[in-house]
């Protein structure tokens, strides 16, 4: 079968992960269109990691992956380990992918992170000259944010966002996805276990239990046949938040 | 003519400490801090065997260590932890046979270091080297701190994260085989690792962590060289002894002016 790549940003067909003799993924096929916001959900240890990595080329899989041609990819990783007395300063963090401080600033001003904003904690010496193992969580992962739209991605993996992490500003980090997702043109990938907020911010959603469950939009897929498919059948709608009792699926 | 030739120790010395330094600030960050110091080790059977067959006692070290640098590169592409017991293991059993089949005048100088008989010729070559060495190492060392943030976060950004690493380890290795010289195979591990502990008890940002690994490298070599050679000791433990030295400073430094320290840089 030829993918059809007109408006797809992402086609992926028959992706099979195998991990030590251990089928991690099997058979998922989904495409993703220019100025989606597609939602990956599935419970712990489904393979939605694995989907992410096998997406960025970094493990080998059978199947196809194909981006648009010249695509550019901003990746957000879930957990970044930075230990408090690792010798690195976030704006040297950012000096790894650029070395303008304007476009540093500007990247940084896209996720919320401006002296307007952020008054009572000076952005230069509260974040920049700071280490980055010192950010708190939200500090991190809007760091991380805009260390990813540094070279202006076309497409933005973002491995579970947190909304809870102590937010800086007003917006939660939905929103401001769905604001830059529209003022830098991009199409947004996210694996996310929040349904209220999929329901809220996904034109799509891809659901994955190593194999995949459903994919569409997700007011059409997102059923309770599916969700019990999906989690388990004593997951109510909202589930998600019970999800430790899913661990081993 | 002494004082001539001890300007030419000192200017040699600072050169391998600032490559060992710079090197083992990168090293001490990748949690292998101790790699160094095993590595020396496996230098020491590579050069009675190149005593024994008439060849230079540095290039069979160099060529020793290259088959080990392969080694720890491959185990630590393989496998998800870093064995470095089985490393341990390794290279313990090297200087055990290398004790065993180096000949008794040689053996003092491979373990402590010789670098008081350098020759012109040698020590320009090592100056050489060690500039190479430094330059290769500050060209890799954003690719490296990327992969250390995150490998996925390095390899989306098109890092060939295994090749970089390769050459890292190659450049561990030669500075290794250049420390050898210096200090001596059982003392080697500390011209890479104390400098940048040091730095690292002070240092905020990776700029200073790496310029002060060098700067405390090169005063520890210039005091030790200089110490020894006044007071008749040998040069590799009395440098040692100098970065240590350097270390307690630093450490004290770190705990006394707390709030301080935490707030510049």
């Amino acid at each position: 079968m030829i993918l059809d790549m007109n408006d797809n940003v992402l086609a992926v067909e028959n992706l099979t992960v195998i991990k030590n003799n251990h089928k991690i993924l099997e058979n998922i096929s989904f495409d993703v269109e220019k100025g989606d916001t597609v939602a990956i959900i599935g419970p712990n240890g489904a393979g939605k990691t694995t989907l992410f990595k096998a997406l960025l080329n970094l493990i080998p899989y059978q199947g196809k992956i194909v981006w648009m041609p010249n695509v550019k990819i901003g990746y957000v990783p879930q957990k970044l380990y930075v230990d408090k007395d690792v010798p690195l300063t976030t704006y040297e963090f950012f000096n790894l992918k650029e070395k303008n401080r304007s476009r540093i600033k500007e990247a940084m001003a896209a996720v919320g992170l401006t002296e307007a904003v952020n008054h009572e904690h000076n952005v230069e010496k509260h974040i920049l000259q700071n280490r980055l193992g010192v950010l708190s969580g939200g500090e991190l992962q809007r760091v991380l944010i805009a260390w990813a739209l540094l070279g202006d991605p076309d497409i933005l993996l973002f491995d579970e966002p947190t909304s809870g992490v102590d937010i800086v500003g007003e917006e939660t980090i939905y929103v401001m996805l769905d604001r830059l997702k529209v003022a830098k043109n991009m199409t947004i990938l996210l694996i996310s276990h929040e349904l209220e907020i999929v329901y809220e911010h996904a034109t799509k959603v891809v659901c994955i239990n190593k194999e995949r469950v459903c994919f569409g939009p997700p007011r059409k897929v997102l059923t309770k046949e599916s969700i019990e498919a999906l989690y388990g059948e004593e997951v109510g709608y909202y589930g998600h938040e019970h999800r430790q009792h899913h661990e081993n699926p | 003519m002494i004082q001539s030739n001890l300007l030419f120790l000192i200017i040699v010395g600072s050169f391998v400490a600032a490559s060992s330094a710079y090197i083992g600030s990168i090293m001490v960050l990748k949690r292998m801090s101790l790699v160094g110091d095993a590595l020396s080790h496996v230098a020491l059977p590579g050069m009675a065997i190149a005593i024994s067959f008439n060849l230079s006692p540095i290039l069979g070290g160099f060529v020793a260590l290259v088959i080990a640098v392969f080694g720890i590169w491959y185990l630590e592409e393989h496998s998800e932890t870093y064995p470095d017991a089985i490393v341990g293991l390794f290279f313990t059993t090297s200087l055990a046979i290398g004790v065993l089949i180096t000949d008794q005048p040689d053996l003092l100088e491979a373990l402590f270091g010789n670098i008081e008989k350098i020759n012109f010729t040698e020590g320009f070559i090592t100056i050489l080297i060690s500039i190479v060495l430094l330059t290769t190492a500050v060209f890799l060392t954003s690719k490296i701190t990327a992969s250390l943030i995150s490998e996925e976060l390095a390899k989306s950004s098109g890092i060939n994260t295994r090749l970089v690493n390769l050459i890292y380890l190659l450049t561990v290795g030669a500075v290794v085989a250049l420390g050898i010289r210096f200090v001596g195979t059982l003392l080697t591990g500390a011209l890479v690792i104390v400098p940048a502990v040091s730095a690292r008890n002070i240092a905020r940002g990776m700029r200073s962590y790496n310029l002060m690994s060098i700067l405390f490298g090169v005063v520890s070599a210039f005091f030790g060289i200089a110490i020894a050679n006044y007071k008749g000791f040998m040069v590799g433990p009395i440098v040692v002894l100098v970065s240590i030295a350097i270390y307690v400073l630093t450490f004290v430094v770190k705990l006394l002016p707390l709030k301080l320290n935490r707030q510049r840089y």
